[in-house]
């Protein structure tokens, strides 16, 4: 008698380590805690897997839409020193069934992100074992910002361009109405000297910089 | 022993001492001048400080035994550089002339000289603004957090990585796929890559900008280009003595290796970094110094520049490796981490009981007890000198190691646009120095008529060079870059520098040479200006050419492609260039270097038909200049006559 109670006692612990070990259903997962927080590092026991249990329960809630997930539907076995440890997790209506292998990683992956920040980790420190995490969404921009740099820097470039042809511009046109002004006032002593150009021949003229793109005397 | 070639009607093409000193006092004549002395100095700085100072440089002196290759390098900088630096301002400054008129005026028949520095001022001008136009596109993409480079792209499935970039780098992806979307052969053109097109097209257009009224507006804009890269540098130095790892890389760099002396490879390695950093025989200098006043002290801008190029590339190399040593310890961390993750997953062991410290004596009490399970693991080697000498030179030392690191720092967009800035300004101050030989030597040639003004010529010249740079922007492009950049170069330029150096002692005479020294700084140069000049700078350039000549002749030519069907991918393939790229190579080498016997040959050869049909005498014609030019003469004998009787 004794021994059928104790039996009775003992076996579901029995059943579902068994359950747990055997199993093709099962995840394993492993945490770094201490390579993800350093020195804010929790330690881990009975409470953190306790919380493990039910964060797991309430993504398997979530994912079959069934309010029966208890934390008693979450088994765990194989605990290591590395913090790793595997789990199963059995139907709320017959504790001798198993979810299926598919049906969890859908939960685990819908709800990754809660289960994450529950325990302050990341994708890369709270593993599970046949789950890839899922890939951030690529940033996307409506225009490129290289293209925006580019826009500046080539607005800047033609603004110079036009800048310093407008000054060329403006710099020739007044060097022509000097020389044409100055010109004037020459003619008016070529009519009393007869030829200047031997005047000019002297070392004692003043170089005139007005006329300094005109040969002095036209080349044969 | 002074030898000296016959040059009749030397005289004649040249002006004399007095003339000179009219020209100066009464600032006649239509040529450009420098503002003041500080843009002559920043734009000579700017030329000879290059990307070479920052990506060649400290990879030569790694590879050649660190700290013992300065020894080789400063020696011959003393003994190769400064001599040539000062020969080149001396004969610009006495002949006030590009390298074509310089050259046409020492003898007609040394126009090949001249002519042989503007094609290779052209090729080189070509592929060097490439360069600044990739440098531009990474400045433009670094205006992002994060950035580009820092992480592989999804693949079009969302199901993973981007294969070509799994199996390499995210660094690697970038430089080689997003930015020149190579080809995996020189052959295979891959058609032209619109962004580069329009980065290609800003580079060309800031050249433009810098350069369209020669040194007026070239000399304000080295008051910026020269000056912020050293800005950059020493902000970079800062950065990177705070960064982990940083002192391994500098220890790393200067540890001295004396045996490399002995390696005749360390000497004309060194021999050939000197020459070509200090941008000799392109023309450009001899332009720059050309616009300089006629008593300008030249000796000691030589020695003085040579120096400033001397230190930049040593303070240059200091940073970089600061920034290698940081790279090569993250990377080592990285792989140690890596492997004491695998062997505690596996033995799944407590986080912590195996750190960077014990993981030697951890590694070999597990190997002890499971070695079948530690073999079957892969663990990689990690060894922090391999990370370090992984010696990267030229555009994978700025594209892809150098951005590698600056991912890894925090702020990392800031140091990517300071970095990228420095390069663009590195180069940009180059290419003037390259723009100056082109431009120049085309207007003695009289090439565009004297009439169309200067923003036109240089506008035009900037869009030859932009289309023809196309070749570059297309898939094949980096391969074509390599090519020209290995023969256009390097050949012709030691051709041309030892030409040189023949024609001024030899051809011009030492001993005017020495003369128009004394007239233009006062005194005569020593006897180690007189040694260098005569025996040891020539021959020093003469072997060089003869080393390089022999290793290129014989050796199998081969360029690294980037092909991801290969085996040893990411590892870059050596392949053997198609036959017709023969062809190619023997144009950029053999054009230039040809041209310096080849120009001498037609001309004698039209001066010997000219001599046998003499021309018809000229006739006398009947216009009011040429009376006019007959009086003067005549007033000007009856002044000669008056002088001797007075």
């Amino acid at each position: 008698m004794l021994a059928g109670v104790l039996l009775l006692i003992f076996l579901p612990p029995l059943v579902a380590k068994d359950l747990c070990k055997d199993s093709q259903d099962g995840f394993k997962v492993r945490l770094s805690i201490k390579t993800a927080l350093g020195d804010e590092a929790y330690e881990w026991n009975e409470s953190e897997m306790f919380l493990f249990r039910s964060t797991l329960a309430y993504a398997m809630r979530k994912q079959s839409n069934q309010d029966t997930y208890n934390i008693t539907n979450i088994l765990v076995c194989n605990d290591t020193q590395r913090v790793s440890f595997v789990f199963v997790v059995t139907s709320p209506n017959d504790p001798d069934q198993l979810i299926p292998k598919e049906q969890v990683e859908r939960a685990v992956r819908q709800n990754k992100h809660r289960i994450n920040n529950a325990f302050l980790l990341s994708d890369m420190t709270l593993e599970f074992m046949g789950i890839p995490p899922t890939l951030a969404t690529p940033i996307t921009y409506d225009t490129e910002p290289w293209l925006i740099v580019f826009g500046v820097v080539i607005g800047a470039v033609a603004v110079g361009i036009v800048a310093l042809l407008m000054s060329t511009v403006s710099r020739k046109r007044r060097a022509k109405e000097k020389a044409a002004g100055l010109s004037e006032v020459d003619e008016g002593i070529v009519k009393e000297n007869g030829t200047t150009l031997s005047s000019l021949g002297r070392k004692e003229g003043v170089y005139n910089q007005a006329f300094s793109n005109d040969d002095r005397f036209t080349e044969l | 022993m002074k030898l000296k070639l016959p040059n009749p009607g030397l005289e004649d093409r040249i002006l004399s001492h007095d003339e000179l000193e009219r020209l100066e006092v009464e600032e006649a004549g239509d040529r450009p001048k420098w503002d003041n002395k500080a843009q002559y100095m920043l734009t000579c700085v700017g030329f000879c400080v290059g990307l070479g100072n920052v990506w060649r440089f400290p990879y030569l002196c790694q590879s050649h035994g660190g700290g013992a290759f300065m020894i080789p390098f400063l020696i011959l900088l003393v003994f190769e550089g400064i001599p040539l630096l000062h020969l080149e301002f001396a004969i610009g400054q006495r002949l006030r002339k590009g390298s074509v008129g310089a050259w046409r005026t020492i003898n007609p028949y040394m126009l090949g000289v001249g002519i042989a520095s503007m094609c290779v001022s052209f090729l080189v001008s070509l592929y060097y603004n490439t360069i600044i136009a990739w440098v531009m596109w990474y400045f433009f993409n670094s205006f992002q957090e994060p950035l580009p480079w820092s992480q592989c792209p999804i693949n079009a499935n969302r199901t993973g990585l981007v294969s070509e970039c799994e199996r390499s780098s995210p660094v690697d992806y970038f430089w080689y796929r997003e930015t020149l979307n190579t080809s995996a052969a020189i052959d295979e053109t891959g058609g032209l890559q619109w962004w580069m097109i329009l980065c290609l097209i800003s580079a060309w257009g800031v050249l433009y900008v810098c350069c369209i009224r020669g040194i007026e507006t070239t000399g304000k804009a080295v008051y910026v280009t020269s000056t912020l890269p050293y800005v950059v540098l020493t902000i970079f130095l800062i950065r990177g003595l705070t960064l982990k790892g940083s002192i391994d890389g500098i220890k790393f760099l200067f540890t001295p290796d004396l045996k490399e002396l002995a390696n005749p490879t360390t000497w004309l390695d060194a021999g050939a970094q000197v020459f070509y950093s200090f941008s000799l025989a392109f023309g450009g200098l001899i332009s720059f110094s050309s616009y300089n006043s006629v008593h300008n002290n030249c000796e000691q801008d030589a020695v003085i520049i040579s120096i400033i190029n001397a230190f930049t590339s040593i303070y240059a190399a200091t940073v970089i490796y600061s920034i290698i040593g940081f790279r090569a310890t993250e990377r080592f961390d990285d792989c140690l981490s890596g492997n004491i993750l695998t062997l505690l997953n596996t033995f799944d062991l407590p986080e912590g009981i195996i750190t960077q410290g014990n993981y030697q004596e951890a590694f070999h009490s597990l190997n002890r007890t499971s070695p079948d399970i530690i073999s079957n693991l892969n663990l990689k080697t990690c060894d922090l000198n391999s990370f370090l000498s992984e010696g990267v030179e030229g555009t994978g030392l700025a594209f892809i190691v150098f951005t590698e690191a600056i991912t890894k720092m925090p702020l990392s967009p800031l140091w990517s646009v300071l970095f990228f800035i420095m390069l663009f300004c590195l180069g940009l101050s180059s290419m003037f120095g390259n723009i100056e030989g082109v431009l120049v030597p085309l207007q003695d040639l009289k090439v565009f008529p004297k009439s169309w003004p200067k923003e036109v010529i240089s506008g035009i010249t900037c869009l030859v060079c932009c289309l023809v740079g196309l070749i570059f922007v297309q898939g094949s492009g980096n391969y074509w870059l390599a090519l020209f950049d290995s023969f256009a170069g390097s050949i012709p330029l030691l051709i041309i520098a030892f030409s040189e150096m023949i024609g001024v002692v030899y051809v011009y005479g030492i001993d005017r040479f020495n003369e128009d020294l004394i007239f233009m700084i006062g005194h005569k140069p020593n006897i180690f200006w007189q040694a260098t000049w005569r025996v040891i700078s020539p021959l020093i350039m003469l072997a060089i050419f003869i080393f390089y000549f022999s290793t290129i002749v014989t050796k199998e030519i081969f360029y690294s492609a980037w092909d991801p069907e290969s085996e040893n991918f990411p590892t870059l393939e050596k392949k053997p260039y198609p036959s017709w790229i023969y062809v190619i190579i023997f144009l950029l080498a053999g054009v230039p270097s040809l041209s310096v016997p080849c120009t001498a040959v037609f001309r004698a050869i039209r001066e010997y038909c000219c001599k046998k049909h003499p021309s018809a005498p000229v006739q006398e014609i009947d216009s009011e200049s040429y009376k006019v030019h007959i009086q003067d003469e005549e007033l000007k004998s009856q002044k000669s006559d008056q002088k001797f009787f007075t």
